[in-house]
């Protein structure tokens, strides 16, 4: 099998820091990080590479030091790793990232299966995937939660509102998978030793034959027009428990709540 | 006349709830938005007429209806075809469609071939004086918002389920119910759904909740997450839990509320022991109101809670079941 997974660097978010004057994240000290959910992704490649043989290639667009994250997945085991990188890039939004990633992809087909991440813990979108799907014409599971491989089909169990959904595919297909799939390995030393060696092949627009027209901030339909911080803070009631009475009225502010809120 | 679509979500052949959140966003927009109307765009296979009325009822001047039997499932690809097909033949300004699980894939798969934007999860809609849309959105795991304009048409959302209220019905509204044909043919569907199995435990799923109980790790240990689901269960609301508590395997991962996790709009939020990381506030604090129970009386989660109880919640959540089976039993 010939797999590929796009991957992105994302800034660490878990404990990001918000400037309260300028409304931005603050990006200082700020690390880089492979997108968490991407993990799950490397992992399902790797697995299946070890059940049924053959490569997994990962494939990441962004600055010169996206190599990190591309070399993070080759110490967890992909085989080759590919780059796109370049200043027309810039600026992408869901559509023109999808494009690019499709260009690139298109270079290295022939290809069994794609599998993406669910989404970026930045953006938050979930849309690159089935984009890319789109525009490869490959058929496309998302949210997945768990893939066999069956007589040359993709088997894929899709974590849906209220439970799972069968969903089976020909190959060559796209699906994009979800945390509870897999359990991400940790880089092993070998595997650290390659990364370091390894060469990551870096490819420019001009590359791809991409159509500058689709690429970067030029190519993006979607603008930012205002960002702002969210008001999240809420005045709230506050209640200590110290002993039977005040119990009772927590119980009490509890059950009103929920009456006049959810009609309890 | 500039047409406000909107994707109705069919579930097992019946048009889902959440449809008629849509059709709430719709109607604030055509107020805003001169010459326009609601048109919603329903695909599937015998869809009861009364479902189609109820669109139009709650709201729409027009339902395209496409009928049939290779659109039974949702399944991605004829799905996007059709709707393709129906954005080329009659050009909306806009579509909005449900952050779900259909939405989410449907749309991008659909606004990329049409090389237009598309704008996820969205929390608010309103419209500019030029007549755009402008889409406004939590990003960087809810820390900023964004609000984003499409130069390219049609200008494609999806929203956040539970962030409108549901539109409510007038009998005396009329619409037209269009039946469009489009030709399918098996080859327009690659994918085959085997089946779907209902998790129980998910109850009407987390995402569509009205009431979500959460435990984090404060709830102690495993045997005690049944305090939690004991609750959940006696408000007819579902479980969730921290992102600890799932790695800790206290609860399965559909149930996890974050980043990581699913994000969740309840009408009522109840965090127990949970401290409120930047990871799981993302998932819950747009609820629609906060409860939270928790030892720490610095706990993060009480700065966006409206209701902060510090305390054991070992000593609060059993006093609140017994009073809520006390009075169950009263009915």
């Amino acid at each position: 099998m010939r797999i590929i997974i796009p991957i992105k660097q994302v800034p660490e978010t878990s404990n990001v820091k918000m400037d309260p004057v300028t409304g931005t994240m603050v990006r200082e000290g700020v690390e880089s990080i492979i997108n968490p959910l991407d993990l799950y992704s490397i992992e399902v490649g790797v697995r299946l590479k070890e059940q049924y043989g053959g490569e997994v290639i990962v494939v990441s667009m962004g600055p010169p030091k996206a190599q990190d994250a591309l070399k993070e997945a080759i110490a967890m085991g992909c085989d080759d790793a590919v780059l796109l990188t370049d200043r027309l890039f810039a600026g992408a939004d869901t559509f023109s990232t999808s494009y690019t990633l499709s260009r690139a992809l298109e270079k290295l087909r022939p290809f069994d299966l794609v599998i993406c991440g669910e989404r970026a813990t930045d953006g938050d979108t979930a849309q690159v995937g089935p984009g890319l799907a789109a525009l490869l014409g490959l058929p496309v599971s998302t949210f997945t939660s768990k893939v066999e491989i069956e007589d040359g089909h993709i088997r894929a169990t899709r974590l849906i509102e209220g439970g799972y959904e069968v969903l089976e595919l020909p190959t060559p297909a796209l699906i994009t998978v979800v945390k509870e799939i897999s359990d991400p390995r940790l880089p092993t030393l070998g595997g650290k030793q390659r990364a370091k060696k390894l060469d990551i092949r870096k490819r420019s627009a001009q590359d791809i034959e991409a159509d500058a027209a689709n690429l970067g901030l030029k190519g993006s339909p979607t603008r930012v027009v205002k960002t702002f911080t969210p008001k999240v803070a809420r005045d709230g009631r506050i209640i200590e428990v110290k002993d039977d009475k005040t119990l009772s009225q927590a119980v009490d502010a509890i059950i009103d709540i929920l009456k006049e809120k959810a009609a309890i | 006349m500039k047409e406000i679509w909107i994707y109705s979500e069919v579930r097992e052949g019946r048009v889902n709830e959440v449809t008629y959140e849509l059709l709430t966003r719709a109607l604030d927009l055509k107020g805003k938005l001169a010459d326009s109307i609601i048109s919603a765009v329903l695909m599937g296979y015998k869809v009861p007429e009364d479902d189609k009325r109820e669109i139009i009822k709650r709201g729409a001047d027009k339902v395209y209806y496409v009928d049939d039997p290779l659109l039974k499932d949702f399944l991605t690809e004829p799905y996007s075809k059709v709707l393709i097909e129906l954005i080329k033949r009659y050009k909306p300004e806009m579509i909005i469609a449900p952050a779900t699980t259909q939405g989410r894939t449907l749309m991008p798969y659909t606004a990329v071939r049409l090389k237009t934007g598309l704008t996820a999860d969205c929390t608010g809609l309103a419209i500019d004086e030029e007549g755009s849309l402008l889409q406004t959105r939590p990003a960087i795991g809810g820390n900023i918002m964004a609000t984003i304009r499409t130069s390219a048409r049609p200008q494609m959302s999806t929203v956040r389920p539970h962030s409108a209220r549901p539109a409510v019905p007038d009998e005396s509204r009329t619409g037209e119910i269009i039946n469009v044909d489009i030709a399918l043919t098996e080859q327009d569907v690659p994918t085959k759904k085997l089946g779907y199995i209902k998790d129980e435990t998910q109850g009407a799923g987390i995402q569509d909740a009205d009431i979500v109980v959460s435990g984090g790790r404060g709830i102690g240990k495993a045997d005690d997450f049944k305090l939690v689901s004991k609750l959940a269960g006696l408000l007819g609301g579902t479980v969730g839990a921290s992102r600890d508590v799932v790695d800790r395997g206290w609860m399965t991962y559909p149930h996890q509320v974050g980043l990581s996790g699913k994000t969740v709009n309840p009408k009522v939020y109840i965090a127990l022991g949970i401290s409120g990381s930047i990871q799981h506030l993302a998932g819950m604090q747009t609820s629609r109101t906060i409860i939270s129970v928790n030892k720490d009386p610095d706990a993060q989660i009480f700065k966006v809670s409206d209701l902060s109880i510090v305390g054991d919640l070992h000593e609060v959540v059993p006093a609140l079941i017994e009073r809520l089976e006390a009075a169950k039993d009263e009915i």
